[in-house]
């Protein structure tokens, strides 16, 4: 029996549920499952759901949330009530999607690729090698709209941030932050290691799903060259 | 009809009452700093209190009226005239064809709305018109022609005082407990709750740096991402505070000692360098109260224009 989660306001208008204080894979399905579940069975004033690596805030409408349970001492008190009696155990989340990316990691695209094999003693080609040998899950969106932070990254190319972040990191690079990977779907500053570039649309605002990945997705790069062949 | 941008001030933006529903794709909402402002011009106006409106910090934009208008200004008092003469915030004034809107001087406050009936019309993404210069939506500029209805509403309105919020330069605004509050050592807690903070220079839409005494938790955190919201008080490696206000992003990895409640972020979102700000602690309970409260009297207004304008109609 897992540990019950922290359920705590987080202002007057939103709550978090928080499952514990570290990024595993567990935990995560769990936080993805509760969202799952209230988006598809949404309370009187839910907003939306918004997950985290191990922690899961629900924004509500205070107002219609209260007025819908008259019998509560607040909403938060109704959707605290709600949440804990959300069996997350039972609730067998949607299958994984298998999402392939198609990675340029040639030199122009590739900026921290020979920094990224000096740091783990290695050659460009293996950091490649290793980094599209693994699967990689979509943990949560962060940083910048549809900016998925993915793990984890093999222990032999995870390469710190950047000392210095760029002020400007291309749109569609791929990155490397320790164990973890992502790909800036604008151009942005930061300070990740960038290994390569997708020319993927990861963010389309005027689209009903604006993100192309989702968290709970598994991921998979792939090396454009060998995509064409 | 349109409104021409004459000069777009240092930032004026068209902002709603924000992108909601978006967060789980990290898009922050945006949207208005100051609510009950932009609600209250909104529903003088006889406009839905969710339109869009012109956010205007000072300097301030100078527009010119291309038709007969109806609008609204609220929040800052930045000396608004209309074809040099002066404009009442908070009331609902006509403009004529060829007007030209000035702010003049910098008054009490720190952003200003200008709502027009019908609302400013524009292309929205994902259900709103809130502009979110993160991801390159632009801020006004010089030239732009925006989009909203002619005619309106004549009658001379205004908002009560009960309504309106109390400004100063020194609020005390209160706040819920955080969910990592409860780790903050006794002495923190009190310098949280009982010292005054002041606004640094680095104060924008996305949010407050404070500077004060120290904070601290018991034990230093390490925390992974977890979300955070409109008035979410994150804590720093340094000890100081941040406010995050209506552009802030979506999570962050700073412990979130408390929360500011909904109906005194308008306070906060008048605030600029060198204010200050002191936090009391209510319960959700209370803050839920005072948010119900609060809807009650918008209730009125919006109730009690309707009325006046129906007579207007009646009469005429």
């Amino acid at each position: 029996m897992p540990d019950l989660p922290k359920i705590l306001p987080l202002g007057d208008n939103a709550i978090t549920v928080d499952f514990g204080n570290v990024i595993s894979l567990e935990l995560n399905q769990r936080v993805i499952s509760l969202a799952e579940h209230l988006t598809m069975n949404p309370f009187p004033g839910f907003v939306e759901a918004v997950p985290a690596y191990s922690s899961l805030a629900i924004f509500y409408d205070t107002l219609t949330t209260r007025a819908a349970f008259p019998e509560r001492e607040s909403a938060f008190d109704a959707v605290r009530r709600i949440v804990s009696r959300i069996d997350v155990e039972d609730e067998r989340s949607t299958e994984s999607r298998l999402i392939e990316i198609p990675v340029d990691f040639g030199p122009n695209a590739a900026l921290d690729l020979s920094d990224v094999a000096d740091l783990g003693g290695l050659s460009t080609k293996d950091v490649v090698e290793i980094f599209t040998n693994a699967t990689y899950r979509v943990f949560m969106l962060g940083f910048l709209p549809g900016f998925a932070y993915m793990g984890e990254v093999d222990e032999r190319i995870a390469a710190p941030r950047r000392q210095a972040p760029r002020l400007k990191v291309p749109k569609g690079s791929v990155g490397i932050a320790g164990r973890q990977t992502g790909i800036y779907p604008l151009e942005s500053p930061g300070g990740w290691q960038i290994i390569g570039r997708t020319d993927l649309e990861l963010f389309t605002p005027e689209a009903e799903e604006p993100c192309m990945l989702r968290p709970g997705d598994n991921v998979r790069f792939v090396r454009r060259d060998q995509l064409q062949n | 009809m349109p409104l021409i941008i004459r000069k777009p001030g240092i930032l004026t933006t068209v902002q709603d009452l924000g992108r909601t529903g978006a967060r789980r794709f990290c898009i922050n909402p945006c949207g208005v700093m100051d609510t009950t402002a932009a609600r209250i011009a909104n529903t003088l106006v006889g406009s839905d209190e969710s339109s869009a409106v012109i956010e205007t910090h000072f300097p301030a934009v100078e527009l010119e009226f291309d038709a007969d208008t109806t609008f609204a200004i609220s929040g800052a008092d930045f000396g608004a005239k209309l074809s040099r003469k002066s404009v009442r915030n908070w009331s609902v004034t006509k403009a004529t064809a060829g007007d030209v809107l000035t702010f003049s001087k910098k008054g009490s406050g720190s952003r200003a709305y200008i709502a027009v009936h019908g609302g400013i019309l524009c292309d929205g993404w994902l259900g709103s018109s809130s502009t979110n210069l993160a991801i390159g939506d632009s801020k006004l500029v010089a030239g732009d022609l925006i989009d909203c209805e002619s005619g309106g509403v004549s009658k001379d309105l205004s908002a009560g005082l009960s309504l309106l919020p109390r400004y100063n330069r020194f609020p005390t605004v209160r706040i819920v407990a955080g969910p990592e509050f409860e780790f903050l050592t006794a002495s923190s807690e009190r310098t949280f709750l009982t010292d005054g903070f002041t606004l640094t220079n680095d104060c924008n839409r996305m949010g407050y740096r404070l500077s004060g005494k120290p904070v601290h938790l018991l034990h230093a955190r390490e925390m992974v991402s977890a979300a955070v919201a409109f008035g979410t008080i994150q804590l720093l490696p340094d000890g100081q505070l941040i406010v995050l206000m209506a552009d802030h992003q979506t999570s962050g990895g700073y412990p979130r000692i408390g929360n500011v409640i909904s109906v005194d972020l308008p306070l906060l979102a008048q605030l600029g360098p060198n204010d200050g700000v002191s936090f009391q602690l209510v319960s959700v309970n209370e803050a839920e109260h005072l948010a119900q409260r609060f809807e009650r009297e918008l209730n009125y207004l919006r109730v009690g224009c309707k009325l006046q304008r129906q007579n207007a109609f009646d009469r005429s």
